[in-house]
């Protein structure tokens, strides 16, 4: 094992003073900030978890008998808001690419401290808005908040929830727009454009994906709360309103801000598999234009979500056709890291077990969604398991996996200290083989036609869902034991010194934790992104 | 009246940034970033008003002869001459004038108040016209499609109020701005600040004219 201990721990850093309440909740360093966030979305994360939680105990037997149908809609509903907005969407750009966007750009901070201050606020906001909607009864939409049924119908609600989410929209609107100004004006000297790392790259894109999509779902929530509130109706039928513009808005945010969530898993893989191969990543320009395009197609295939709902042949094809697109540069980069393990003296730390389930769950998640892009066969899938399935190993499979990924290995700068070796591997092999045995069964479910969002089903599915709700129980464990470790390991972690993993890049050069302002002097980069060397030791 | 150095190299530099030539660029740089978002969200509702525009032309042509034509009229003309006046404060900033500045700001001020007067003035009109379709309040319209001219009027206030609500926003930071002029602490740091405030008040001038293109002038 690589890990080279270097038992210095700075005499100044920036957790080292300033523990008061005014230290944390005021403090506009960048490193705090992740922080913040990185605690509030956990605690979201273990609250979507334990909705999922019930969802798959529900769904342990045919006949609905844990919960009721009721209940089961407010179960899901909640599971897909707090999931995708409190914690996919912030959850590496908002924790990893907080504390390290600067670092990596060789900055003291991001361009707009206090905004991003103030975007933490602005989240814990729509969390407090999205807590209100759960003691108030639940929200029982689903996550989508489809008209006219939310508008018109829905007694649950769906005010305090739809608040909730266009509140938490401009925080991450906020972090998007510091992030992308900070990456153009702040950048180190030397460090240009093509020297960046690929996770800045993959945050940059994200950023552009936050600024430009989010806006539109602020617009379409803004529109469905005054129709609610005021009897406003832009969607209703009734009044030659139509309910399938929501679905175009919705989605117009909505596909795009899957790329929110899987670009910068990408770019944590990235930084991860160059690492512990001991080379520079594959075909580095090939990949910064596979995030960038990624981000500029996601925009355009909205209409795939709607294959059913009504929208023209032709939008459909087109919609179709660009849908395929996108496959080319997620192949593009699933190849790449191949290639880059390819010949590599690999090392199996805990961080690289992740990125490899990454790259074979990404790639399966990506595959099952070229079927989903065929109309003919979307038609026969549409709102079964196979599209549960398909997602979260995109969303679970890919993001999820890599958050943790990323959280392992920088774990050691944001803290200064390493965690159990041993109990990360079984952490990071829990969490492949327990998602696996979650969601594989579903596509099964889903292709034999059970439909997703029931809260019974024909005892013929039974077996597939036992094995699914077993696999739970392990991806729960593989959950839980981070929690522990990386807890434990605060106080009795091993010193980690400035580069356990020997790795290149601006935020290695440091002590860890960093200082205050990142670096005692503006550092100079005179080399591209990843110059491992191969041949040492 | 204090004569002052025109704001290049003065005013202090944030932690983070180098020089304040790079905080320029970057507040600029933000500021551009935060009007494309604004540019999105109006977008959603320009694009369905239009899409509806184009299913339901001759009901919503019709409903929009409702409106009143000359009040919006006069609002444009003070909404643009606010422009003018606010690229002048900027200039003035600039060139340290500090009570032209002043008064160039207040001018702002005072024609975006009118403008938000005689926007509630017509929205009251509607009410008493009965052409208010707000929490559940009776709407009784005489034309020949009720219906689909209650869509009109439900996006007439979605995006009239959508645009009141950013010109209030520009009211509370033309207020804050004024005060700083006023007081005249550290020019160049007021000349930074009233060009950007000047992009965004530019930027609801501009939305403005697209929201009165769409509601107003696409009549029978």
């Amino acid at each position: 094992m690589s890990v080279s201990t270097d038992p210095r721990w700075p005499s100044e850093h920036y957790l080292k003073e300033d523990w008061g309440l005014r230290g944390w909740l005021l403090t506009t360093d960048h490193k705090r900030i992740a922080w913040l966030y990185l605690v509030s979305i956990t605690a979201f994360f273990f609250l979507g978890g334990l909705a999922a939680l019930l969802i798959r105990l529900e769904l342990i037997t045919p006949p609905g008998d844990l919960v009721s149908a009721d209940t089961y809609n407010r179960l899901f509903s909640l599971h897909g808001i707090v999931m995708v907005w409190f914690f996919l969407i912030p959850s590496i750009p908002a924790t990893l690419g907080n504390f390290l966007l600067p670092m990596m750009l060789g900055a003291r901070d991001l361009a707009f401290p206090r905004l991003n201050l103030l975007s933490w606020y602005v989240y814990t906001l729509g969390g407090l808005f999205t807590l209100a909607a759960v003691i108030g009864g639940g929200v029982d939409t689903g996550w989508t908040f489809y008209t006219p049924y939310s508008t018109l119908f829905s007694n649950s609600a769906v005010i305090a929830a739809v608040m909730g989410v266009f509140i938490v929209g401009f925080s991450s609107i906020l972090t998007g727009l510091n992030f992308i100004v900070t990456t153009h004006k702040m950048r180190a000297p030397g460090l240009t454009w093509f020297r960046l790392p690929l996770f800045v790259w993959a945050n940059y894109a994200t950023s552009l994906i936050m600024v430009l999509a989010t806006p539109v779902l602020s617009c379409v929530l803004m529109l469905i709360s005054v129709e609610r509130l005021f009897g406003i109706g832009i969607f209703d039928p009734a009044l030659g309103g139509d309910p399938l513009l929501f679905q175009h808005l919705f989605w117009f945010y909505s596909h795009p801000a899957v790329y929110i969530m899987i670009l910068p898993g990408m770019g944590v893989v990235s930084e991860i598999i160059a690492c512990f191969s001991r080379k520079p990543v594959f075909g580095y320009q090939g990949m910064v234009i596979s995030i960038m395009s990624i981000a500029v197609f996601g925009f355009v295939v909205w209409g795939h979500h709607m294959f059913v709902a009504g929208q023209s042949l032709y939008a459909g094809l087109m919609f179709s056709f660009f849908t395929f697109l996108v496959a080319l540069p997620s192949a593009i980069k699933a190849f790449n890291w191949t290639a880059t393990l390819y010949k590599a003296r690999i090392i199996f730390s805990a961080p690289m077990i992740y990125a490899l389930s990454f790259v074979g769950l990404f790639t399966i998640g990506g595959l099952t969604g070229i079927i989903l892009a065929s109309i003919a066969i979307d038609v026969h899938v549409h709102d079964t398991y196979f599209v549960t399935a398909h997602f979260h190993y995109i969303m679970v499979g890919g993001m999820v996996t890599s958050y943790l990924g990323g959280l392992h290995f920088w774990w050691p700068k944001l803290t200064g200290r390493m965690y159990s070796e041993l109990w990360s591997k079984v952490a990071a092999l829990a969490l492949f083989i327990g998602f696996n045995l979650t969601f594989f069964p579903q596509f099964l479910l889903g292709y034999q036609g059970m439909p997703r969002r029931y809260h019974e089903y024909p005892a013929d599915f039974e077996l597939l869902n036992v094995m699914s709700t077993l696999g739970a129980g392990v991806l729960a464990i593989g959950y839980l034991l981070p929690l522990l470790y990386l807890s434990w390991s605060l106080r009795f972690g091993a010193v980690a010194g400035g580069n356990p993993w020997r790795a290149t890049g601006l935020e290695w050069t440091v002590d860890s934790p960093p200082l205050k302002h990142n670096f005692p002097r503006t550092p100079r980069v005179t080399e591209p992104a990843y110059a491992y060397d191969p041949t040492a030791d | 009246m204090p004569t002052t150095p025109p704001p290049t190299e003065s005013g202090r530099v944030a932690d983070q940034f180098d020089d304040i030539d790079q905080q320029r660029e970057a507040n600029l740089f933000g500021m551009w970033l935060f009007l494309a978002t604004e540019l999105l969200l109006f977008g959603g509702v320009f694009a369905g008003f239009v899409v509806f525009r184009v299913i339901h032309g001759e009901a919503f042509a019709e409903a929009a002869g409702h409106l009143d034509l000359a009040l919006g009229t006069l609002n444009t003309a003070l909404l643009l001459t606010s422009g003018l006046t606010m690229a002048l404060a900027e200039q003035l900033v600039n060139a340290a004038r500090r009570r032209a500045a002043l008064a160039m700001l207040l001018a702002t001020l005072a024609l975006g108040a009118a403008f938000l007067a005689i926007k509630a003035y017509e929205w009251h009109h509607e009410y008493m016209e009965r052409l208010m379709p707000v929490l559940g309040l009776p709407f009784e319209y005489p034309g020949k499609h009720p219906q689909q001219a209650e869509l009109f009027f439900n996006f007439y206030f979605a995006l009239t109020g959508l645009h009141a609500f950013h010109m209030l926003v520009g009211l509370c930071i033309l207020g804050v701005l004024a005060i700083l002029t006023w007081r005249w602490r550290d020019p160049p740091r007021i000349a930074r600040q009233v060009q950007i405030s000047g992009l965004y008040w530019a930027f609801v001038d501009v939305l403005w004219v697209v929201v009165f293109t769409l509601l107003y002038l696409l009549r029978l």
